[in-house]
């Protein structure tokens, strides 16, 4: 290899939120590591939180209503909506990633149709449900 | 090394178990409004059926409401083994999935071998002592929801 | 629609590594002629205004793989783009994101290159001596072929690496390239080279890193669709895991015919000349 000073040009970061005309995919790509982020941010806490059970049902009683209040509750809020994502777009993730809904390979014929196409109407669904569950349980939710 | 290959099998099968697992959690605690079911929240069914006649949701006052993360509902659904079980089953799902989703997150963002390592063992540790505390809250709290109705 | 314009302006990303500390923009205007090409408007600046203006292409028909850019935010090739469907009357062109910038337009693709070897790209199979001096060809259906065909019209430009959004931060991800190629051949029922490259597959260069973002599809000039190659790859591994893998012997080798007859009419070949 030729020894010249190349400029590094990775994209970093900035290569993972996309910064051009990107497809869906790419959004949900996105969205599914924030959510999942968020998510686990969220379960560590409740881990501890309401493991207070464990000590006296006045222990959790009182854990309850240190985390209640509207702050708590918009939190929750969110933390649902983002599991209504994560899980149905990791339905469609898991199919897909085991080759399940990126159809065969095929004879490449231009205008070409590759397998995100082939997912697509999958990705739409995922998105779909997971906006059917997030409707229901903001009803549930603020319903009372 | 740790081998890719296995641990990312297991980070679905692991997605597959919270699919089921928090799927009825999450039935419990935010569908309630919509869906109730009794053996999800015995207390409330409980409360309904035994306290008062046969009545809406709209018709009750608030105070006599019972949520499903109320106590009374926290030990119905404690005293079971079934709930135990599950409870420590999810637990170790949901750490296995979030802590090898994160990372995969971190290790994309090429850290050194020596911070690899480091992270790998933080975050087994993590994993590892919340796991334990987890499920001895979920044994403890069967042991006192059982003392309780006892 | 892009027909009405006279001129057209290049915005380029320019980089001379005996100058330049980072890589800078300058801009040219060159005349358009209808069905012009990205490489074509290229040459164009360099005739009119920057003789110094380095980049790589070679065939300007979109089989050699030389000619991968970024233009207007998208990697393609050069050749291959018409400037019209760009639907703007700017061009810009910058190098080829996530490689180092040799000069100007020209990525160091040397990194992937080396993943791609790593992975073994070619039919490994355990007598040597018939891959090295075939006596006659493998069995191998028209059925069979379907399975890889459409990754070995990979031209290996790059446009793949520089759309992932994995191989935008992470070097010891092998990329959607490597990965296509390597289940190229795995899927080949010639080849008997799992359990090699499975070797590396297990690890950090496999496909784990792969999320689906699909960028890498998307952008493929020649339509090889890695996204798919590699989500295959993930089926075959995790199958290989559970123990469900079924392990194919490679092909065998096509017996000669024996009662072919030559017909009376076919003259014979004249003698060698070497
Ligand atoms: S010059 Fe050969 S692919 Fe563009």
């Amino acid at each position: 290899m030729l020894d010249s000073k190349s400029h590094p040009n990775r994209l970093g970061i900035w290569g993972w939120l996309g910064g051009g005309r990107w497809g869906v995919e790419r959004y949900l790509y996105t969205l599914h590591r924030l959510t999942g982020l968020g998510l686990l941010a969220y379960f560590l806490l409740h881990i501890v939180v309401t493991s207070g059970r464990a000590f006296s049902a006045a222990a959790w009683t009182r854990a309850m209503s240190q985390v209640s209040g509207p702050f708590f509750k918009v939190g929750e809020y969110l933390v649902f909506l983002a599991f209504c994502f994560h899980a149905i777009n990791g339905i469609r993730l898991g199919l897909v990633e085991l080759g399940f809904a990126v159809g065969k390979p095929i004879e490449p014929v231009y205008p070409y149709r590759t397998s995100v196409d082939v997912q697509r109407p999958l990705a739409l669904a995922a998105l779909a449900v997971a906006f059917v569950l997030a409707v229901i349980g903001t009803i549930s939710m603020w319903s009372d | 090394m740790m081998r890719d290959q296995k641990l990312w099998a297991w980070h679905l099968i692991a997605g597959a178990v919270i699919l089921v697992l928090l799927g009825v959690h999450m039935l419990t605690m935010h569908m309630e409004g919509v869906i109730r079911i009794q053996s999800l929240n015995p207390a409330s069914v409980e409360h309904v059926d035994k306290d008062r006649v046969p009545q809406t949701r709209d018709q009750k006052s608030d105070e006599e409401d019972i949520h499903p993360i109320d106590w009374a509902n926290v030990r119905a659904r404690g005293v079971r083994t079934l709930y135990m079980a599950s409870y420590i089953f999810l637990l170790g799902a949901a750490l296995f999935h979030g802590l090898y989703g994160l990372r995969n997150i971190l290790f994309e963002l090429n850290p050194a071998v020596w911070l690899r390592k480091t992270l790998s063992a933080l975050l087994l540790l993590l994993g590892l002592g919340l796991f334990v505390y987890g499920a001895w809250a979920a044994v403890m709290a069967r042991a006192i929801a059982r003392a309780w109705k006892a | 629609m892009s027909t009405k314009f006279e001129n057209i302006s290049y915005r380029i990303r320019r980089f001379d590594p005996e100058r330049d500390t980072a890589p800078h923009w300058e801009e040219y205007r060159v005349p358009y002629t209808p069905g012009m090409t990205v490489l074509e408007g290229l040459w164009k600046v360099k005739e009119l205004h920057s003789p110094t203006l380095a980049w790589r292409s070679s065939c300007r028909m979109g089989v050699c793989g030389s000619c991968g850019m970024l233009i207007n935010g998208k990697p393609r090739l050069a050749c291959n783009t018409q400037i019209a469907e760009l639907s703007s009357d700017t061009v810009v062109v910058a190098p080829l994101p996530n490689f180092d910038i040799v000069r100007d337009l020209v990525p160091e693709l040397a990194p992937m290159f080396a993943s791609h070897q790593a992975l073994m790209p070619y039919v490994i199979r355990e007598d040597v001596e018939e891959r090295e001096h075939p006596t006659n060809e493998f069995f191998q259906s028209a059925h069979e072929l379907e399975h890889y065909l459409q990754f070995t019209y990979c031209i290996k430009c790059g446009c793949c690496m520089a759309a992932c959004p994995t191989f935008a931060t992470d070097a010891l991800y092998s990329g959607p390239m490597p990965l296509g190629q390597a289940h190229r051949y795995n899927s080949d029922t010639r080849d008997g080279g799992f359990a090699a490259r499975k070797q590396m597959l297990v690890g950090e260069p496999g496909p784990w890193r792969c999320h689906y973002a699909g960028e890498c599809s998307r952008v493929c000039p020649k339509g090889v669709d890695p996204a798919k190659a590699i989500q295959l790859m993930k089926r075959e591994l995790v199958f290989d895991y559970l123990g469900l893998h079924k392990t194919k012997c490679p092909a065998n080798v096509a017996g000669k015919p024996t009662d072919g007859k030559r017909r009376d009419n076919i003259p014979e070949a004249p003698p060698h000349t070497v």
